[in-house]
C-alpha cells in the first residue's frame, strides 16, 4: 500500500473508488489479521505510541481514549464502538471522501479497534444525506462478511463482530457524541450530561468508544508499520498524515493527504492552486464553520493541533473556507449564525435564545440599521455564549468561535457597516 | 390525532424492514428513527396513520414518536412533492454564490423554501453543508448530488426528474 499515503494514497493507484479485491492487492486486511493475533492491551499500547490524535476536530488521544475500557475482556452486555460519519460541519468533505472511496480502509480500521477495546458490535453513524457513501460502504461491509473479514468467528479466530450502518435523520448535533448515542437509540438528539463520558456509560449505557471516520482510517497502517514509522510521516510533534481540504475562490478546491503539520501557504498556494485571478484571501476559518478565523499573518503557520491553537484557532477538521475580499466579513458571520441557530438543539437558554438573537443583529448590520453600541453587545454575548462552562455542550461555544475573531480581524468593516449604515460590499 | 382504527396501515415489506432493524438492536424502541426512515422512504412522508402503526409496531405512544419526528430534518411530516430538492446555504456554498444559486432554483420551479411545485413535482427545501464544498455552490435532488451548480444546466438536470 502507499506508503505515504497510507489513507486515500491508494485510491489514485487504482483510479477510483477501492473495491475488496483492490484493497487486497494493495495489502489490504493484513493488519487485521496481524491485529487479530495481538493481545488487545497491546494494540492500544501501540496507537497511543504511535500518537494518533482524533480527527473528528478535539484532537483527543486515540489510544488514552481506548484505554478507558480497560478492564476484563467480558462485560455482562457488551461494549460498543461507534463511527461518527455524521460530517456535518459546513465546509468539511473529507469523511465522504473516504467512506466512497476507500471504505474497506474504515471496515479494517473498526475491526482492529473493535478488537482492541473487546467490542462485539460496532455501528457506523452515517449522515442522511450521505446516499454513495452509504451505498460504498455497505457493499464493503457486505463483502467483508462474505469473505469472513465481520460476523462470527472472524478469520477462523474465536472473536465476533457485527458490523451495522444506522442512517441518520439529520440535525448537525448529532455529531456530538453524546446527542449521537442518544439519535442511535432512536431518541431526541439532545447531548447527555457528561461525565460519566461515553467509554465509561455510553451506548444503551454500555461502555462505548467514539471515533471520527478518519481517525479510525489511520489504524491499520499503524499496525502494519508501527509506531515509529507513524510518527515520522508528521512534520513536527504531531504524528501521521492528515487530509486537507481547501474550499472557497481558489483556482483548485480540493483535498489532499499530506504530512500532518504541513503549512497553510503550502496546502492553499501549492495544492489549491493559489487564489483565483481577481480575487485577494481576507482571511480563512482552518477547520470548519466553529473554528476561529486566521488571516494573511498566519499563512506560514504548521496545520497542526498545538500550532494552531496558540494562534489563536483550531485545527478542528483540517478542511479550510476561505474568505475572499468580495465577501462581505459580516454577512459571513450571518450565514454562520445562521446555522448554528437553527441547529441548536433547544435545551440551554444561552444556545436556544441567545443565538438567534445574535443572527439578528448581524442582520441588522448588514443591512444597515446597526447601532452604536451594537459592537460592544456582540463582543459581550460572544464572551457569555462562548464561555464554556455556560452551556451544556460545546454547540454554543463554537458557535461563537468565528464570531468573536471576526470581530478582532474584521472590526473595520462592522464599524463602517454601522457609520455608513448600509453595507459597502453591496 | 384522533386514533384510526385498526387497520394494517403498513405494508409488509415495510415491516419486515422494520424488524430486520429490531433484530439488530437492544430493544425495539431503538428502531423509532429507522421505522419512520423506512416508511418515508416507501411513501414520501410519515402520515399520521403511519405514526400510529409504527407506534403500535414498536410499543410506543404515537406523541412520543412525535416528539422524535419533529426533531429531525429529514423526517417529512407533511406530504411533500415526488422529488425534493435541497439547497446547500452552508458556509462555503454562500462564499460561492449559494443565494443567486437559490434565487435561480426559486424562480425555475416558481415556488420559495419549503413550497411544493403545483404539478406536485418539486419540493424545495434548504439543506446544510452537503460535504461537497470543493463543488460548491452545491444541491441535491432526491438522492443525486449536484456540484458547481448553475442555471445554464437546469433544464438538463431537472428534466431527468419527472
Ligand atoms: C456540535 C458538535 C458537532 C460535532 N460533529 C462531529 C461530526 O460531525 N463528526 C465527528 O467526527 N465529530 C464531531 N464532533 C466531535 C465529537 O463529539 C467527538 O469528539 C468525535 O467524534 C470523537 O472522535 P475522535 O476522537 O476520533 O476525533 C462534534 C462535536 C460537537 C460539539
Ligand atoms: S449548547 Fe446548544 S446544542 Fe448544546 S445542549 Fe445547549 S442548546 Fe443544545
Ligand atoms: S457548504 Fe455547501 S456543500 Fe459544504
Amino acid at each position: 500500500m502507499d506508503d505515504v499515503r497510507p489513507l486515500i494514497g491508494i485510491v489514485d493507484t487504482v483510479g477510483g473508488p477501492v473495491d475488496l479485491e483492490a484493497y487486497e492487492a494493495h495489502g489490504g486486511y493484513v493488519a487485521a489479521r496481524q491485529a487479530l493475533a495481538t493481545d488487545p492491551n497491546d494494540i492500544i499500547d501501540l496507537v497511543s505510541e504511535a500518537n494518533l490524535r482524533g480527527r473528528g476536530g478535539a484532537g483527543f488521544g486515540t489510544g488514552m481514549k481506548w484505554g478507558f475500557t480497560r478492564g476484563p475482556a467480558t462485560t455482562p452486555g457488551g461494549k460498543y464502538l461507534v463511527c461518527n460519519a455524521d460530517e456535518m460541519e459546513p465546509g468539511t468533505f473529507k469523511d465522504r471522501y473516504l467512506l466512497e472511496y476507500n471504505p474497506h480502509l474504515l471496515v479494517e480500521g473498526m475491526i482492529i479497534a473493535a478488537h482492541a477495546i473487546h467490542a462485539e458490535t460496532a455501528y457506523v453513524f452515517l449522515r442522511g444525506e450521505y446516499h454513495d457513501p452509504y451505498r460504498e460502504l455497505q457493499k464493503a461491509i457486505d463483502d467483508a462478511y462474505a469473505k469472513g473479514y465481520l460476523g462470527k468467528r472472524i478469520l477462523g479466530t474465536d472473536i465476533n463482530l457485527e458490523l451495522r450502518i444506522h442512517r441518520s435523520a439529520g440535525r448537525y448535533i448529532c455529531g456530538e457524541e453524546t446527542a449521537l448515542l442518544n439519535a442511535l437509540e432512536g431518541k431526541r438528539a439532545q447531548p447527555r450530561q457528561k461525565p460519566p463520558f461515553p467509554p465509561a456509560s455510553g451506548a444503551w449505557g454500555r461502555p462505548t468508544i467514539v471515533n471520527n471516520v478518519e481517525t479510525l482510517c489511520n489504524v491499520p497502517a499503524i499496525v502494519r508499520n508501527g509506531a515509529e514509522w507513524y510518527q515520522d510521516l508528521g512534520i513536527g510533534d504531531d504524528a501521521g498524515t492528515k487530509i486537507y481540504g481547501v474550499s472557497g475562490r481558489v483556482n483548485n478546491p480540493g483535498l489532499w493527504e499530506l504530512p500532518i503539520g504541513t503549512t497553510i501557504r503550502e496546502i492553499i498556494e501549492g495544492h489549491a492552486g493559489g487564489m483565483r485571478s481577481g480575487y485577494r484571501l481576507r482571511g480563512l476559518l482552518p477547520g470548519g464553520a466553529s473554528t476561529d478565523f486566521l488571516v494573511e499573518e498566519h499563512l506560514d503557520l504548521a496545520m497542526d493541533y498545538g500550532t494552531i491553537q496558540a494562534a489563536g484557532s483550531r485545527m478542528g477538521t483540517g478542511t479550510m473556507i476561505l474568505m475572499d475580499d468580495s465577501i462581505c466579513p459580516v454577512n459571513m458571520c450571518r450565514n454562520l449564525e445562521h446555522f448554528f441557530a437553527q441547529e441548536s438543539c433547544g435545551f440551554c437558554t444561552p444556545c436556544r435564545e441567545g443565538l438567534p438573537w445574535v443572527e439578528e443583529l448581524l442582520t441588522d448590520i448588514e443591512e444597515g440599521r446597526g447601532k452604536e453600541g451594537d459592537l460592544e453587545l456582540l463582543d459581550r454575548n460572544a464572551m457569555f455564549i462562548g464561555g464554556t462552562t455556560n452551556t451544556f455542550c460545546l454547540h454554543a461555544p463554537g458557535a461563537m468561535e468565528p464570531l468573536a475573531s471576526a470581530l478582532k480581524y474584521f472590526r473595520d468593516d462592522f464599524e463602517e457597516h454601522i457609520r455608513a449604515g448600509r453595507c459597502p460590499y453591496r | 390525532m384522533a386514533e384510526p382504527a385498526l387497520i394494517q396501515v403498513l405494508s409488509d415489506e415495510e415491516i419486515r424492514e422494520i424488524e430486520e432493524e429490531c433484530a439488530h438492536l437492544p430493544d425495539r424502541k431503538s428502531a423509532a428513527i429507522d421505522a419512520m426512515m423506512i416508511v418515508q422512504r416507501h411513501r414520501g412522508w410519515v402520515s399520521d396513520e403511519s405514526l400510529y402503526a409504527i407506534g403500535r409496531l414498536l410499543g410506543m405512544s404515537v406523541e412520543n414518536l412525535d416528539s422524535i419526528a419533529t426533531f429531525y430534518n429529514l423526517i417529512y411530516r407533511k406530504p411533500v412533492g415526488r422529488h425534493v430538492v435541497m439547497v446547500c446555504d452552508s458556509v462555503s456554498c454562500y462564499v460561492m454564490g449559494a443565494d443567486g444559486l437559490r434565487k435561480a432554483v426559486e424562480e425555475y420551479l416558481g415556488v420559495g423554501l419549503g413550497e411544493t411545485t403545483e404539478d406536485g413535482r418539486f419540493t424545495l427545501l434548504p439543506i446544510v453543508c452537503l460535504g461537497a464544498c470543493d463543488r460548491a455552490p452545491t444541491m441535491m435532488i432526491d438522492e443525486e448530488l449536484i456540484g458547481d451548480a448553475t442555471a445554464e444546466g437546469f433544464d438538463e438536470i431537472f428534466g431527468r426528474f419527472d
